[in-house]
C-alpha cells in the first residue's frame, strides 16, 4: 500500500479541537464533518486539500479529546496519511481503527515543508520527499495494524477474522 | 521484572502471570462507556458487525452529557439514537435527563466503577476512575463499539512514571493545581502512552474529589492512566456507593518506572493554565506581578471540577460577596446528587446571591457546546480542563484554567484573583 500527495504541514500538539471544533460534533457525517476540518487552525485547509494529500505534524499530533471524527473528518477530506514525530494515543488508535494510516517519523516531521511532494511505503515505512529528493524510516505497520487499514477499519477487521 | 498497578491489573484482565512495557494484550473489560457525541458513531459501527447485541447489559453504561439537554435539533436526534439503542439492548445503566450527569462525576458515584476494573469509555476522560484503583482509559468509537460487542480490547501495556506526592496542601491548594503543577513540569506529551502512577503519604491529605480532579486530567498531560493507591478512603467511597467486589493492586518493590518526580504537596500554590495549553501554568503569584488579567466569564463545573468539594470551596469564597459588574459566572454541578447536596447546604443560594447562574448537569460551556460559548476576544477562567484554540467558542476566545477557589476569586474581581486577597 502506498500514499503520495502534496503536503500540508503542522507544528506540535494540533489538537483534536481545532480539527474538527465541537461545535460541529452534533453531526457523525463524514462529509459534513470534512468541510469543518482543520477550520480552527488552517482556514484555507479544506478549500485547496486534494484527494491523496499527506499532513505532516510534529510532536502530539491528536491530543485532547477522544473524538473519533478528528481522523474520520481528515479521511473524508481526503487525506491519504498523517506523517508525525508523534500522536497522541487516542488519536493513533482511532486512526487505525477507522483505517487512516498515520506514521510516526520525527526526521519526516523535520526534513518536509509545505507543498512538498510525498510518497509513503506503509509496507517498509519508508517515506520519500518526492521534491527535495530525500528519504526518511519511519516505523513500519505491524501486521495486525495493516489488515485493520486494509479492511478499512477494525469492525470489518474483525468480522473476517 | 516487578510489575507497576497498572501492569497488575492489565495482567490479570488478560490471564496472565506477567506483563511488560511495550506488550500486546487482549484484556476482558468490566464496564465500556459511550456519551451522546461518541456512542452515535459506536452504535453505527455495531450495525457492520456480524454478531449482533451487546457482551453484557450491565456492563455497558451510556450516559447523554455533553450536548444535554438537547441543544439543537441534530444533538436531538444523536440522543434519540442512544436512547433507542438502550431500549432495543435492554442496557442497565442508560441516564435519561434527571437522572444523569457528567460521566466521570456519575458513574463513581453509581458505584459502576471500582478498584481492579478495566474500563474504557469513549470519553478522553474516562481516566477520570484511576482515583479508585481501576485501570481506564479513553477509546474512539470503534473501540467502544468493539468493547460493547465482545466485552474485550487490545492494549499496549505502557510504561510507567512515578509520581511520589507528599506534604499536606495549603488552604486554597486543590487537586487541580497539583495536576495542573505537574502538566506544566513535565508538558502536554510528558507521559504519552504512559501510565502515572501516583504515591506517597501526601495522598493522605488529598480528598477523593481532589483524586478525581487529578487522575481526571492525566490524559492532558497526554497520559493513557493515572492512578492512586487504594486507601481507607477510597475504600470507604467504594463501600459507600457500590455493590460491586472490588480488587485491590499494589505495585511491586521492584517495579520499573521510567521517571520519578516527588511532589511537595504542601509548597504547591494556586495555579493557572494560559492559552491555549494546559501546560502552559504560571503560580498565582507570579501572575501577581503581571499586568492584570480581565475576563468576561468563569465557569465553575466539568467532569474536572464540577463535584460537592468544588461547588462547596467556590460558594466558600462567593459567600457574602458577589461577581464583578459584567461578569457572567456560570456553575455548573457535575450530578443530580451533587445539584441536591448542594441546594440542601445552601450552596445554590450562595451562588444565585453572588450573582452566578447555577445549571443542569452538562459538558456544555466546557467543549464549546452551549450554555456559555465565548464571543471573539473574550475571556474565560474555567475549573475545565483544555485551553486548545476555540475550545469554548470563538477561535480568538481565551480560556484560563484554574481551581474552584481561584475561579471563584476572579469572578468576584473581575480579573485573574488570589483568594486570599480578596
Amino acid at each position: 500500500m502506498n500514499a503520495k500527495g502534496t503536503v500540508f504541514k503542522y507544528g506540535d500538539n494540533v489538537d483534536t479541537d481545532v480539527i474538527i471544533p465541537a461545535r460541529y460534533l452534533n453531526s457523525s457525517d463524514p462529509a459534513e464533518l470534512a468541510v469543518h476540518c482543520m477550520e480552527d487552525i488552517d482556514a484555507d485547509f479544506i478549500h485547496k486539500v486534494k484527494k491523496g494529500d499527506i499532513i505532516v505534524a510534529e510532536k502530539n499530533f491528536g491530543c485532547g479529546s477522544s473524538r473519533e471524527h478528528a481522523p474520520i473528518a481528515i479521511k473524508a477530506a481526503g487525506v491519504s496519511c498523517v506523517i508525525a514525530e508523534t500522536f497522541a494515543r487516542i488519536f493513533y488508535r482511532n486512526a487505525i481503527n477507522i483505517g487512516l494510516p498515520i506514521i510516526e517519523c520525527p526526521q519526516a516531521a523535520q526534513g518536509i515543508e509545505a507543498g512538498d511532494e510525498v510518497e509513503v511505503d506503509f509496507d517498509s515505512g519508508v517515506i520519500t520527499n518526492v521534491t527535495k529528493g530525500t528519504t526518511f524510516q519511519g516505523q513500519a505497520f505491524p501486521e495486525f495494524m495493516q489488515k485493520i487499514i486494509a479492511s478499512e477499519g477494525l469492525i470489518n477487521y474483525i468480522n473476517s477474522k | 521484572m516487578g510489575m507497576t498497578m497498572t501492569q497488575k491489573i492489565l495482567a490479570a484482565a488478560a490471564g496472565l502471570e506477567q506483563v511488560q512495557a511495550g506488550q500486546l494484550i487482549e484484556a476482558e473489560l468490566d464496564l465500556v462507556l459511550g456519551n451522546d457525541i461518541t456512542s452515535p458513531v459506536a452504535i453505527k459501527e455495531m450495525d457492520k458487525f456480524q454478531v449482533k447485541g451487546v457482551f453484557d447489559k450491565d456492563k455497558i453504561a451510556l450516559v447523554p452529557d455533553h450536548f444535554v439537554p438537547n441543544k439543537d435539533i441534530k444533538s436531538a436526534e444523536h440522543c434519540k439514537c442512544v436512547r433507542e439503542f438502550a431500549r432495543k439492548n435492554e442496557i442497565t445503566n442508560y441516564f435519561e435527563v434527571g437522572e444523569m450527569g457528567i460521566e466521570h462525576a456519575l458513574l463513581p458515584e453509581k458505584g459502576l466503577t471500582v478498584a481492579g476494573d478495566v474500563i474504557i469509555g469513549a470519553d478522553s476522560h474516562t481516566c477520570t476512575y484511576g482515583a479508585l484503583g481501576a485501570f481506564s482509559t479513553g477509546v474512539g468509537s470503534t473501540d467502544m463499539a468493539a468493547g460493547m460487542a465482545t466485552g474485550k480490547a487490545w492494549f499496549k501495556v505502557p510504561a510507567a512514571i512515578k509520581f511520589i506526592l507528599t506534604g499536606k496542601p495549603a488552604k486554597w491548594v486543590s487537586g487541580k493545581d497539583v495536576i495542573l503543577h505537574i502538566i506544566g513540569m513535565i508538558g502536554v506529551d510528558g507521559a504519552l502512552y504512559k501510565s502515572m502512577e501516583f504515591v506517597g503519604d501526601g495522598i493522605a491529605n488529598l480528598s477523593m474529589d481532589d483524586r478525581f480532579t487529578i487522575a481526571n486530567m492525566a490524559i492532558e498531560a497526554g497520559g493513557k492512566n493515572g492512578i492512586f493507591p487504594v486507601d481507607g478512603l477510597a475504600e470507604s467511597y467504594m463501600k459507600e456507593h457500590s455493590a460491586k467486589p472490588y480488587r485491590i493492586y499494589e505495585a511491586d518493590a521492584d517495579a520499573v518506572y521510567d521517571a520519578e518526580y516527588t511532589i511537595d504537596l504542601s509548597a504547591l500554590r494556586p495555579t493557572v493554565a494560559f492559552p491555549h495549553l494546559p501546560e502552559n501554568t504560571h503560580t498565582i503569584d507570579e501572575i501577581r506581578g503581571m499586568e492584570k488579567i480581565a475576563i468576561d466569564q468563569v465557569v465553575i463545573g466539568s467532569c474536572t471540577n464540577g463535584r460537592l468539594d468544588d461547588l462547596r470551596t467556590a460558594a466558600e469564597v462567593l459567600k457574602g460577596r458577589h461577581v464583578a459588574k459584567g461578569m457572567r459566572c456560570i456553575v455548573i454541578p457535575a450530578t443530580q446528587a451533587i445539584y441536591m447536596q448542594a441546594m440542601e447546604e445552601g450552596l445554590l443560594k450562595t451562588f444565585i446571591e453572588a450573582g452566578a447562574i447555577v445549571s443542569t448537569p452538562t459538558c456544555g460551556p466546557c467543549l464549546g457546546g452551549y450554555m456559555g460559548i465565548l464571543a471573539e476576544g473574550e475571556r474565560c477562567v474555567s475549573t475545565t480542563n483544555r485551553n486548545f484554540v476555540g475550545r469554548m467558542g470563538h477561535v480568538t476566545s481565551e480560556i484560563y484554567l484554574a481551581s474552584p477557589a481561584v475561579a471563584a476569586a476572579s469572578a468576584v474581581t473581575g480579573v485573574i484573583s488570589d483568594p486570599d486577597d480578596l
